[in-house]
């Protein structure tokens, strides 16, 4: 059964109803993931690429299709239970960073841990905390509030927040939306590094620039798959920024 | 459930909002403080009210003659004369637990000394008074039954008669004309203030019934007898047997009423206790109703909250909040802001009351129960204005919530 697929969907619809109306907004999509993979979700708007991403997710329950999830079948869970393993195995990363305002670093970091069932000390809390801030290049800005970071460092404290409780996937929604490009850049490189130490990364972007950083392209269109490839020739981020002119953070 | 992080989350969140925070509890704490400051006053009038009728003396049953009419004029209580100095003794003698009896007469006249006089009210009473009425003498000492017996030519006199007619002289052992009969003052009572009908007590000649018939009022009618009871449990009894006796005495048939009224301590506390009881109700309700505008206020402020952090909700069901985290979250801010609220209002509450009995000399009292009753109260304020947002808060859909700008 476990072939390395970490996410299966199979034939996964959704439906949304709105009075009298059904709108489809993904019809029959069948997709697997597998560990260490570097996915990037591509599509115009309309396209159900964000619905999907909802879904993979564990935000979203498909109307029909089932969704496995490192081999547990997740499309049938409550709200409650969909909470749990987004917990556990998911992290995720928004384009508008979605950190607590007039909240530190370290404490917008740890956000994830208070919902976590094992009960950590507060110590552990900041240990942890910190390390996940230190490996995305953050060490000394602990305290900082978001409104004392840069965008390229507060999706950095996001993709550390995302880290912290060691997720099998990480999630990121147009991560690069609200950046310049050499942040985009910037923050391709933690994707990529984190990924070749082994973590699964979706990204969701409709920027082709940006989707050439991930080892493989899912097109998607009216709620469909319409192309899925792996990338040919792949950028490297760390090469980039060298030839910017900056060493990488990390 | 996670409840000491929510805790922290929730304390957190408070402080991100310094200002709100404190104006939303200001809310609760001038509800409670009025709750409690209005409480006080309220219960300072009744414990005021009870502490002069407790005054009356203890374990006490009044009886007072009945109501007669003559020529079509009714006399009222006392007037028709028909408390004989025969029933007071039948009573003495007669039904059990009676510790003290005082036959009593009553009259106002001009009492004179040296080159004062004084218009006041003459008591004649029995050697039992001071104990019936637990009026001990500041000076001097009470007439005995002997003075009763021999229909002596004694008297003591309250605070107010003994200023205004001697000043700052000792009155004991000086005559008092009353009615041109020199009287021997022996002593003087230790002052008891006003009744509370606003009667200075303390403007007032105590003399034995006995001289007061005899020599100042005249006639053979008692206006009324006041019954000392030792045991309280057996004031009922008591009352009962006195009725009895009475009517066997006055020879009345069966049907027809009484010519006479008894009355226990106990009944005409309750009467004057229960103005200040409805004022301590209304006062209360009136503060109530702040403490109740100040719970709306922190359900206002908790649903703009609540829109305010929809992204912030969002956040946290997307890293694994469930409803309940984000609920309890919510409730325990409401409560805390309630609850700290209620505490600051306590205090200020009782300042208040401080204030007010040591400037406008009011009154008050602030018992452990109001103050605990308040504090629950402003956490249950808390919890029933909060749970609206909370709850919505809670059902929000993460998706939305994320989303929300």
């Amino acid at each position: 059964m476990n072939n390395g697929a970490l996410v299966r969907l199979i034939d996964v619809h959704k439906v949304y109803r709105t009075g009298e109306m059904e709108v489809p907004a993904v019809r029959g999509v069948s997709l697997e993931i597998k560990r260490g993979e570097f996915v990037a979700l591509m599509g115009a708007s309309g396209s159900g690429k964000s619905t999907l991403m909802n879904i993979l997710g564990c935000l979203d329950r498909p109307t029909s299709g089932s969704y496995l999830l490192d081999d547990a079948d997740v499309s049938g869970l409550n709200r409650d239970q969909l909470a749990d393993i987004r917990n556990r195995k998911i992290g995720f990363v928004f384009q508008n960073f979605n950190l607590l305002p007039r909240t530190s670093a370290r404490e917008n970091a740890e956000l994830p841990l208070v919902y976590n069932t094992q009960r950590l000390s507060h110590a552990q809390l900041r240990e942890r905390a910190d390390r996940v801030l230190a490996a995305v290049g953050l060490a000394g800005r602990e305290d900082h509030h978001p409104s004392q970071l840069s965008g390229g460092q507060q999706q950095r404290v996001a993709i550390a927040r995302a880290l912290i409780n060691d997720p099998e996937m990480l999630l990121a929604d147009e991560p690069t939306g609200n950046l310049d490009s050499r942040t985009s850049v910037e923050i391709m490189g933690i994707f990529q590094h984190l990924n070749k130490r082994g973590i699964t990364i979706i990204m969701v972007t409709h920027e082709q620039e940006i989707a050439t950083y991930a080892r493989r392209n899912v097109m998607m269109r009216d709620g469909m798959i319409l192309d899925d490839h792996a990338v040919s020739q792949r950028s490297d981020a760390a090469a980039q920024l060298q030839k910017l002119g900056t060493d990488v953070t990390m | 459930m996670r409840i000491a992080p929510t805790f922290n989350v929730a304390y957190r969140a408070l402080r991100r909002n310094k200002m709100r925070s404190v104006l939303t509890a200001l809310g609760i704490i001038i509800g409670v403080g009025a709750v409690i400051a209005m409480v006080g006053i309220g219960n300072g009038a009744k414990a005021q009210v009870e502490a002069q009728i407790a005054s009356l003396g203890e374990n006490v049953i009044l009886i007072f003659s009945g109501s007669t009419t003559s020529s079509g004029i009714r006399t009222g209580w006392g007037g028709a004369g028909t408390l004989k100095i025969e029933d007071a003794e039948a009573i003495r003698r007669e039904v059990p637990g009676v510790i003290g009896v005082s036959e009593e007469v009553v009259s106002t006249t001009q009492v004179a000394a040296g080159n004062q006089n004084w218009f006041t009210r003459i008591f004649g009473e029995s050697a039992d008074y001071f104990d019936i009425r637990q009026w001990p003498l500041a000076d001097g000492a009470p007439f005995t039954a002997q003075d009763v017996r021999g229909a002596n030519k004694v008297c003591v006199i309250g605070r107010t008669t003994a200023t205004q007619i001697y000043g700052n002289e000792n009155p004991i052992g000086q005559i008092l004309r009353i009615k041109n009969v020199p009287f021997t003052i022996t002593g003087v009572l230790t002052p008891k203030g006003l009744s509370p009908q606003g009667v200075d007590q303390d403007d007032i000649v105590v003399m034995p019934y006995t001289s007061a018939m005899k020599r100042v009022i005249g006639g053979t009618n008692l206006r009324n007898i006041n019954v000392q009871i030792g045991d309280p449990g057996q004031i009922a009894a008591a009352q009962q047997q006195i009725i009895t006796l009475l009517r066997q005495r006055h020879n009345i048939r069966p049907g027809r009423d009484d010519d006479f009224t008894v009355r226990t301590q106990q009944e005409i506390a309750e009467a004057a206790t229960a103005t200040s009881r409805v004022m301590t109700v209304l006062l209360g309700a009136i503060a109530g109703v702040s403490l109740v505008v100040g719970g709306i206020g922190i359900m206002n402020i908790m649903l703009v909250s609540v829109t305010e952090r929809t992204r912030e909700i969002g956040v946290r069901m997307a890293v694994g909040a469930h409803g309940t985290d984000i609920l309890t979250q919510f409730l325990i801010e409401a409560v805390t802001l309630s609850s700290v609220g209620g505490v600051i209002g306590i205090i200020c509450g009782i300042g208040v009351s401080a204030l007010l009995s040591i400037y406008a000399h009011w009154p008050t009292l602030i018992s452990i129960g109001s103050i605990a009753i308040a504090f629950l109260f402003s956490a249950a304020v808390g919890v029933f204005f909060g749970f609206y947002p909370a709850r919505k808060a809670a059902a929000l859909d993460p998706i939305e919530a994320l989303r929300y700008e």
